[in-house]
């Protein structure tokens, strides 16, 4: 049964989007994200303002586990889903046939999450007729900046997270050059990692970041520069140094100051993510740095970013916390790019666990 | 009232509209892959052939398990979601019941099962009720194949047992090493589930549909991190 004809459905979602450019109104846009452990949901106008953004976290449920179960996440997501959709548009004080678009996290992240979300955004747009479309997560981290403020070009993107950690260079709205990322372990993950040794609860990061300013980074740990011009990361070794200077120091009888050490660790991770960023900035002449990601949120990063930004007169933007770890509201924001450029996903959208950035959906 | 009905909950996918009256269509297909990706095109291709748009269903009735946890929960989401869009009431009717279904007249013991690995199945037992459909006698379960056949040969007190789904193609020779005679397997086709089925069954069952939200998967287990957790915390 192939058929060559357009679909009604594609007929329809014409017909709307050729009927909101002729009207010229501001376009509404619900944002759906379930690519790891929050189920979220947002309606933003225009890519910068948000009427809502709903975030049903599993992270109580999860911690339990020591980390995030995909089947478990997943389970979750289905039985939030409609209800987290529902309370974005009764927050934004908008009803579903006032909504232009809806966009979806299709990828990275955990497959069995991302398919509700994607099939729930599917079916929504099916049933209404209106644009789908497909955002990368990261794509969406990055543009939780420009609902605080304007993106200029060239600019250099940091993205930390528990999953990703990339520098990527953006000369225009909606394309992305990796320049740099992660050879191992993600920098969240090491932090993590480091604070289990440390019998620090799960998610570690905010422990690690809080221990930190109590302690003085007096511990020698390596930093990873890799190759002289090389924009990736490495953390593995950071963290296989934290572990063996726990592991002697026991042997020796000798007690480490677990601040201190969470402070020499902290401090080797900023200080390479932070100069690589800054040498990016200078080598393509950026006009903006944009911090993005979970590890955004981590306030020895956003002030070792902040005073390095000032002193060599970059202009630097940090979104708030709230929409530094997962949301739907920096989906819909993404998503609005590909509104203007008229590029939507068909019925057929599927999640992808492994994802490119530079893979367009239209793929 | 014309009900579209899904079911993605194993390795068949299956798409319907029916009425009070007829079956108005159907696509079913046993490629055994990408449910995610084929079933969207699969519902808005049934519904341009019966020149419909999605706002003329006034309800939705989906296989909500059990089965594959993944195709279980495209179909559930997807059900949901699209409910809630066209405010109309959304139903689960069990993936079980639907392939028990194909028995319709038989007299003997009904049961469907899909393979749940390690020597496991999803199953039920089914009987026809005075107007020949298929009713659960004893309570749909994951069990071990062996385990169950002893369980089956008790209720069905010498009557013949119908076993049905394509994944009985695998445990044939244990049945019929356990069961000989009384143990029936039907011709292929009738093996799959059809959404027809489903679109009739859940029609009934619409009048008290729930909120949409109420609506989850039925897995007939926890997930395995949780059964470990809990194990843990009781031991």
């Amino acid at each position: 049964m192939s058929r060559q004809k357009e679909s009604r459905y594609q007929q329809r979602v014409q017909a709307a989007y050729r009927s909101q450019l002729t009207a010229g109104r501001p376009v509404t846009i619900l944002g759906v994200e379930t690519s790891c452990d929050e189920t979220s949901a947002a309606v933003v106008v225009d890519g910068t303002t948000v009427l809502s953004n709903i975030i049903a976290s599993q992270a109580d449920i999860h911690k339990r586990f020591g980390g995030v179960v995909p089947e478990v996440a997943s389970r979750r997501h289905v039985e939030n889903i409609t209800m987290t959709i529902e309370e974005a548009l009764q927050e934004a004080g908008k009803r579903l046939d006032e909504i232009d678009a809806i966009a979806v996290t299709y990828g990275p992240g955990l497959v069995g999450a991302l398919l509700v979300g994607v099939a729930a955004a599917k079916a929504i747009s099916f049933a209404r007729g209106i644009p789908l479309i497909g955002v990368h997560h990261i794509a969406g981290h990055i543009y939780a900046n420009r609902l605080v403020t304007e993106m200029q070009f060239p600019l250099i993107a940091l993205v930390v997270s528990g999953g990703h950690t990339e520098l990527v260079l953006m000369k225009e709205h909606g394309h992305y050059e990796i320049l740099g990322e992660t050879r191992d372990d993600a920098a969240g993950e090491a932090y993590d990692k480091v604070a289990r040794s440390l019998d620090l609860p799960y998610p570690g990061g905010p422990h690690i970041d809080r221990l930190a300013h109590e302690g003085e980074a007096n511990v020698p740990l390596p930093r990873a520069w890799l190759e002289p011009d090389s924009y990736d990361f490495s953390f593995s070794g950071l963290k296989s140094a934290v572990l063996n200077t726990l592991h002697n120091a026991a042997q020796r009888g000798e007690t480490i100051v677990p601040a201190n050490l969470a402070a020499s660790f902290q401090a080797s991770v900023v200080e390479v993510l932070v100069e690589k960023t800054i040498r990016a900035a200078r080598e393509y002449d950026a006009k903006q740095i944009l911090l993005a990601g979970g590890v955004a949120a981590n306030r020895g990063l956003r002030t070792a970013l902040t005073t390095r930004c000032e002193a060599e007169g970059l202009s630097l933007v940090i979104p708030p916390l709230s929409l530094c770890t997962d949301n739907a509201a920096m989906i819909a924001a993404a998503g609005y790019v590909s509104y203007t450029k008229g590029e939507f996903a068909d019925l057929d959208l599927n999640g992808v666990p492994g994802l490119d950035l530079t893979a367009s959906c239209a793929e | 009232m014309r009900v579209l009905a899904i079911d993605t909950s194993n390795l068949v996918l299956s798409v319907a509209v029916v009425d009070e009256k007829r079956v108005l269509g159907e696509i079913t297909t046993n490629l055994q892959k990408n449910h995610s990706v084929r079933m969207m095109d699969a519902i808005s291709e049934l519904l341009d052939d019966l020149d419909m748009g999605p706002e003329e269903l006034s309800g939705i009735a989906v296989a909500k398990g059990p089965g594959s946890y993944t195709g279980v929960r495209i179909g559930v989401s997807t059900a949901k979601s699209m409910a809630w869009s066209l405010q109309i009431p959304v139903v689960g009717v069990s993936s079980l019941q639907a392939v028990a279904m194909n028995a319709f007249g038989f007299s003997g013991g009904i049961i469907p099962l899909f393979d749940a690995r390690r020597g496991q199945v999803y199953t039920g037992y089914y009987q026809a009720d005075q107007a020949g459909l298929a009713e659960l006698v004893l309570e749909e379960r994951i069990m071990l194949l062996t385990d169950w056949l002893s369980v089956v040969k008790e209720q069905a007190k010498g009557a013949p047992l119908l076993f049905l789904g394509d994944d009985t193609a695998v445990h044939r020779e244990s049945i019929l090493a356990d069961l000989g005679e009384q143990a029936l397997f039907a011709p292929v086709s009738f093996n799959h589930p059809r959404a027809a089925h489903i679109g009739w069954l859940g029609q009934k069952l619409l009048m008290q549909a729930g909120t949409v939200h109420e609506l989850v998967p039925e897995y007939l287990q926890v997930a395995e991190a949780e059964a470990k957790w809990l194990a843990k915390q009781n031991g």
